[in-house]
């Protein structure tokens, strides 16, 4: 049997991470932690799925991470608002889901626009909405914190905390988007036009495919997912200041390149990009449960590991091509 | 905000000009002083930046002679930007500044002590001595022996607690070696500390590898409050309210109000005011509107804030 490192490179790097940590200490498979890792995958995970989408039809958005932090300070704010008035129901928790969520694909359907109606560089775009949102949220927070009113909180909190049979709901989201994503990827006409796009606009434009369409979807799709992340968010901690959601476009990219879709478009990977993601949440946990090392060198750690997963995966497809 | 105060400026000095008793501010020309600090990027600097505009609206009240440039910098090159403007277009006497870190901040700062202007430095020294005439900063070795001597207080030998750690930077290292040393012999053992970076998302996400790594805890120093309001949510989500308590730190209005109520997951804090930026700008108009001398090092303690003291420590208009 001829084991393809290409594809299942970053997964093979996910294993022996996951063996080596639990060698040095076995808690890491202990259930609490596993769960615990997993639930705080969501957030990026569920932006990097959307980000693989982006990505893999040539774009980029640098501007979740602020996005993301936007939607928690304004999601706040709403549910505070209406709190007193629809009173302190479920109701008032889904009315702030909507504000998360409608929020998310109107922040996507902006940098969607500029990027195909403006004809301006998904880079530049992003980098100044990235600025704008984070701005934003300081502001409206008045350099402080909001948080979420207290009796809200304990009412919304359990969509972070729990879930069905101990599996709790930030998971079981992030399974969800992750299956329908690597199948809208791989089976419909839509991911197949992301990736027609990626590899060359022009021949797709040729082709009768609505290019800019196409890449507006990819834009709003990766807005409503970060407001998904944000509905999954808010309910944790309860607030959100100027420092939420701080790199997390950074960790979104690397997950994805890291699973294997190529930074220049043209082929995307869901399933690879959850596995990416995966792999810094661990690494993560694995420092933390075992310091092996000063935790000054953490980064330096996980720089080691994110470039040592791309290796083993571009090297071996580069032996292939041979 | 503060721009469209200092236009009011001239305005209220118009009216407290009448008014009588403001004997050294009326006599001289005008001062401007110029106030350079970080931008509100965490709770604390939130604070610091709320302290300072409040500070600047009473004092620009009181004094009308005295004016204000507030600016507010994400980084140290934007500051020194700021600073460079303030000596070029605001033609300033005086500049209180906050350095964003010290060794960039060095130069530009030396430069404006040589243009003959007088120099509050705040909170994070320069990297070379005798350039301000007036230091102010907050006590991080008390801050971190205030906590100790706590834990060393109610923990008896052989519990075991945990640290969490802020950014990697000498301020952070000076309060964990005060704290260090503070429990040095009493039996008290730490079995960890990890960066959790003055951030309530890395808390928590730190807090929880912790819960997951030592089944037996008794007690957290947070250091600081937005930690521990991360750390505080990891345990509870862990069950484990009621077989640890945590101190935070710098005094946090909802944390305050936590200890006033007396919360017995979090006993005390220790403070590091954010209002210490009130009183290098205090200080600082002083120079210019009395005869008091206000050069030389003023080091404002770090104090144990009790459930008795809280409402002493209580800003609840205060963004942190």
């Amino acid at each position: 049997m001829k084991i393809n490192f290409h594809t299942l490179g970053p997964l093979i790097a996910l294993i022996v991470l996951i063996a080596l940590g639990a060698m040095k200490n076995p808690a890491l498979l202990a259930e609490a932690n596993l769960i615990n890792v997993l639930a705080r995958s969501a957030f990026i995970g569920l932006i990097a799925v959307g980000m693989t989408f982006v990505i893999t039809s040539g774009g980029l958005d640098l501007s979740v991470g602020s996005m993301a932090a936007f939607l928690a300070g304004i999601t706040i704010l709403a549910m505070n608002t209406l709190a007193p008035i629809t009173g302190t129901n479920w109701g008032t928790i889904l009315l702030g889901m909507g504000v998360a969520l409608l929020g998310g694909l109107a922040a996507g359907l902006i940098n969607g626009l500029l990027v195909t109606k403006a004809r301006i560089e998904p880079f530049i775009v992003t980098l100044g909405t990235m600025g704008i949102y984070r701005s934003l949220v300081t502001w409206i927070a008045d350099g402080g914190t909001l948080s979420l009113a207290s009796d809200m909180r304990t009412l919304y909190r359990p969509v972070y905390y729990s879930g069905i049979l101990g599996i709790t709901w930030p998971i079981i989201v992030f399974a969800l988007v992750a299956i329908l994503g690597q199948y809208a990827m791989r089976n419909t006409r839509f991911g197949r036009h992301v990736e027609a796009i990626g590899s060359n606009d022009r021949v797709a434009h040729y082709s009768a495919v609505d290019v800019n369409r196409v890449k507006l979807m990819t834009y709003v799709l990766l807005g409503g997912l970060v407001g998904l992340a944000t509905i999954l968010y808010v309910p944790r901690l309860g607030s959100a200041s100027g420092s939420t959601g701080m790199l997390w476009e950074l960790e979104a990219i690397a997950s994805v390149i890291i699973g294997g879709t190529a930074l220049k478009g043209g082929t995307g990977r869901v399933w690879g990009t959850v596995v990416g993601v995966l792999i810094l949440s661990f690494i993560d946990n694995i420092l933390n449960l075992t310091s092996i090392v000063s935790p000054y060198l953490n980064g330096a750690i996980q720089g080691v590991i994110i470039v040592l997963a791309v290796v083993l995966q571009r090297g071996n497809s580069a032996a292939n091509a041979r | 905000m503060i721009r469209r105060n200092l236009l009011k400026l001239p305005l209220v000095a118009a009216l407290l000009a009448g008014t009588a008793g403001l004997a050294m501010a009326q006599d001289g020309e005008k001062k401007v002083i110029g106030v350079s600090i970080p931008s509100a990027t965490h709770g604390f600097m939130g604070g610091l930046n709320w302290h300072a505009q409040e500070t600047i609206k009473r004092l620009g009240t009181t004094y009308p002679n005295l004016e204000f440039v507030l600016t507010t910098a994400g980084d140290a090159s934007k500051q020194v930007n700021d600073i460079e403007d303030m000596v070029a277009a605001r033609n300033i006497d005086a500049l209180v500044v906050l350095p964003f870190e010290s060794e960039p901040l060095t130069a530009p700062v030396k430069s404006v002590k040589d243009a003959g202007k007088f120099v509050t430095v705040v909170d994070r020294g320069l990297s070379e001595e005798g350039i301000e005439d007036l230091y102010v900063a907050g006590d991080n070795t008390a801050f971190g022996r205030v906590a100790g001597e706590y834990f060393r207080n109610h923990l008896e030998s052989g519990k075991k607690i945990v640290i969490l750690r802020g950014i990697p930077t000498t301020l952070d290292n000076e309060r964990v070696e005060a704290f260090e040393k503070a429990l040095d012999g009493s039996g008290i053992e730490i079995l960890d500390k990890q960066h959790g970076n003055w951030n309530r998302d890395d808390a928590f996400t730190v807090m929880q590898d912790y819960l997951s790594k030592y089944p037996e805890i008794d007690a957290v120093w947070a250091a600081d409050d937005d930690m521990a309001l991360g750390v505080l949510e990891a345990i509870s989500a862990a069950g484990r309210q009621d077989k640890m308590w945590v101190i935070g730190g710098a005094g946090m209005k909802d944390i305050v109000k936590r200890i006033m109520e007396k919360d017995p997951q979090l006993p005390v804090n220790v403070t590091y005011p954010p209002a210490l930026i009130s009183s290098a700008i205090e200080m600082t108009a002083l120079h210019f509107t009395s005869n008091a001398p206000m050069t030389g090092r003023f080091i404002i303690g770090s104090e144990l804030i009790t459930p008795e003291n809280a409402q002493r420590f209580y800003f609840p208009d205060s963004p942190f």
